[in-house]
């Protein structure tokens, strides 16, 4: 591309930008206002992680891991922990597989809400995001409650949980559904019928459907397109095969279409939170027996872990050496080939101002890629 | 997945085959025919969805493992490929023309651990690291805190007292 020409202009877009997700940015040329070329720039919050892992003992990388992935650090939690038990040959206790099952479900909930704002400001629906916050509030409060923590619960220990549901807990719980329901009824009324979001976000930002292997799309993403793809189906872990639920898919993924997917993935949420909370038994183990934490020798081997985050396949590969330390720990994050190789191409030829749009549409975050 | 690893035992002359879980095998493929083994899985096989690619560095044994882990999304299995290349002259060939986003992990191998992807788009652009000229950061030889030492200008500590010896000063002054 011939830049002297003077008919293009290289802009950046992020990272301080407000219709940007977390600290990443593009470099945009444009040719008008149509995007003509682009590519990802990460770096901005690299902290090393996986390094680090390689320097702390398997304990140690427990509180570490749900930095990771800001807006839903459980799924890191389970993750590692699973691997963990894999290695060693641990089986956990089923009251605390029923407890993971829930807060992977709340935290699938809550990050949802926090992204349902972020795209319908980016059309400049400002009030949703107002909305969906209240709601994400409460249910960080009833995180609050269960775990000690608002955004990094630590909760999910290799081995187990740390604790049963407190008193009361299935009541307030089922309070904060039945609030967040009817905020999802005027939701659907103020954004998807709304005649400015449909202009702006039907037949934009499509994903065909034989990009889904060549990239590997996963999640919403793809499940909009009509490839069903949900790990908690396919793969079933913890206790998501007694769940009765079937994956929500479209057929046409465009903006509209995903972010309709994911208004439903809320409300299957809330579903298998009222399924889990009648299902499970607040008593019992909730911890398995595991070694002295701070000589724990997880065995030679490796091995992949997956679960179903809001943006799709959520994975640790894990190597052990036999020692104290874990070997490596790679994270696969569903953003690292959302967020870049699919995002690069699908965006040639969109106009400036749906950029912001189309990048919330993927969902996307940075730290998964730079781990 | 059991008569998939079969036929790719005989195919290939794989003997290493560990099998983690029911749906999860990991085989150790030489490195001349890591490719043909990647392509035969994707075309022929139904393992089409790459899940990722990373490295382990093994600095024992001089190595770099590479690590492909497939994905059939039909019959729900998963086969991690692993390579061992040399660690002195490390260089792999590029898979980025049988997946998009094969690209991008081979720019952030070579970024992390110095190993070449020769032909693959970008691969010496700097993707999460800018203008590092040091040793690859992710090596197991990498002394981070060496680095930060050197890199870092370090702070003093903040000034302490003893707190009895302060609160009789402060209480007490003219004792």
């Amino acid at each position: 591309m011939d830049l002297s020409s003077h008919k293009f202009l290289k802009i950046w877009h992020g990272p301080q930008h407000p219709g940007i997700t977390g600290n990443m940015s593009l470099e945009l040329t444009l040719l008008g206002d149509e995007v003509m070329d682009c590519e990802t720039h990460v770096g901005y919050l690299h902290r090393g992680f996986e390094k680090l892992m390689e320097r702390r003992k398997y304990i140690q990388c427990f509180p570490l891991v749900c930095r990771i992935a800001v807006p839903e650090p459980d799924y890191n939690e389970y993750c590692f922990a699973a691997g963990v038990e894999e290695l060693s040959g641990i089986k956990i206790p089923e009251t605390a597989e029923w407890i993971r099952t829930l807060v992977l479900e709340m935290a699938r909930l809550q990050s949802y809400l926090m992204w349902i704002g972020g795209q319908a400001g980016a059309f400049g629906q400002g009030i949703i995001g107002q909305w969906s916050n209240y709601c994400r509030d409460l249910v960080l409060d009833r995180f609050e409650e269960l775990t000690g923590g608002r955004i990094y619960h630590m909760f999910i220990i290799p081995g187990g949980v740390r604790g049963l549901l407190p008193d009361g807990f299935e009541k307030r719980m089922e309070e904060t559904l039945q609030i967040i329901e009817g905020f999802m009824k005027d939701i659907k009324r103020v954004m998807f019928d709304n005649a400015v979001f449909k202009k702006r976000s039907v037949g934009m930002g499509v994903i065909k459907k034989e990009w889904i292997n060549q990239y590997g799309i996963t999640g919403p993403n793809a499940r909009a397109a009509g490839v069903v793809l949900d790990v908690r189906k396919d793969y079933p872990y913890l206790k998501y095969n007694e769940l009765d639920f079937e994956p929500v898919s479209d057929t046409f993924s465009d903006i509209y279409n995903r972010a309709n997917v994911r208004r439903r993935d809320i409300l299957l949420s809330i579903d298998l939170i009222r399924q889990i909370l009648s299902k499970m038994d607040n008593k019992g183990d909730i911890k398995a027996m595991t070694p002295n934490v701070l000589h724990w020798k997880v065995p030679a081997g490796e091995t992949y872990i997956r679960s179903e985050c809001t943006r799709g396949e959520f994975g640790y590969y894990m190597v052990s050496d036999g020692t104290e330390y874990p070997r490596r720990v790679n994270v696969r994050g569903p953003s690292y080939t959302h967020a870049v190789s699919l995002l690069e191409d699908m965006i040639i030829n969109e106009n400036i101002a749906d950029v912001a749009g189309l990048m919330v549409s993927l969902h996307t975050y940075p730290p998964e890629i730079e781990r | 997945m059991k008569e998939v690893l079969k036929k790719l035992q005989t195919m290939f002359n794989i003997t290493d085959v560990e099998q983690q879980r029911e749906n999860l095998a990991f085989i150790f493929v030489a490195k001349e025919t890591a490719t043909s083994v990647i392509t035969h899985l994707k075309d022929y096989e139904g393992y089409k969805h790459l899940v990722l690619l990373t490295a382990v560095d093994w600095i024992e044994q001089n190595k770099f493992q590479l690590t492909y882990l497939l994905n059939n999304p039909e019959s729900k299995s998963d086969i991690g490929v692993k390579v061992l290349i040399d660690r002195g002259n490390s260089e792999m060939e590029s898979i980025h023309h049988l997946w998009k986003q094969a690209k991008t992990y081979q720019r952030e191998l070579r970024e992390m651990f110095g190993i070449n992807f020769p032909g693959s788009p970008k691969v010496d652009e700097p993707f999460i690291l800018e203008g590092w000229d040091g040793l690859p950061p992710y090596r197991r030889d990498f002394d981070t805190k060496k680095y930060s030492e050197e890199t870092y200008f370090p702070r003093p500590g903040r000034s302490t007292n003893d707190p009895a010896a302060y609160m009789k000063q402060k209480l007490y002054p003219n004792e």
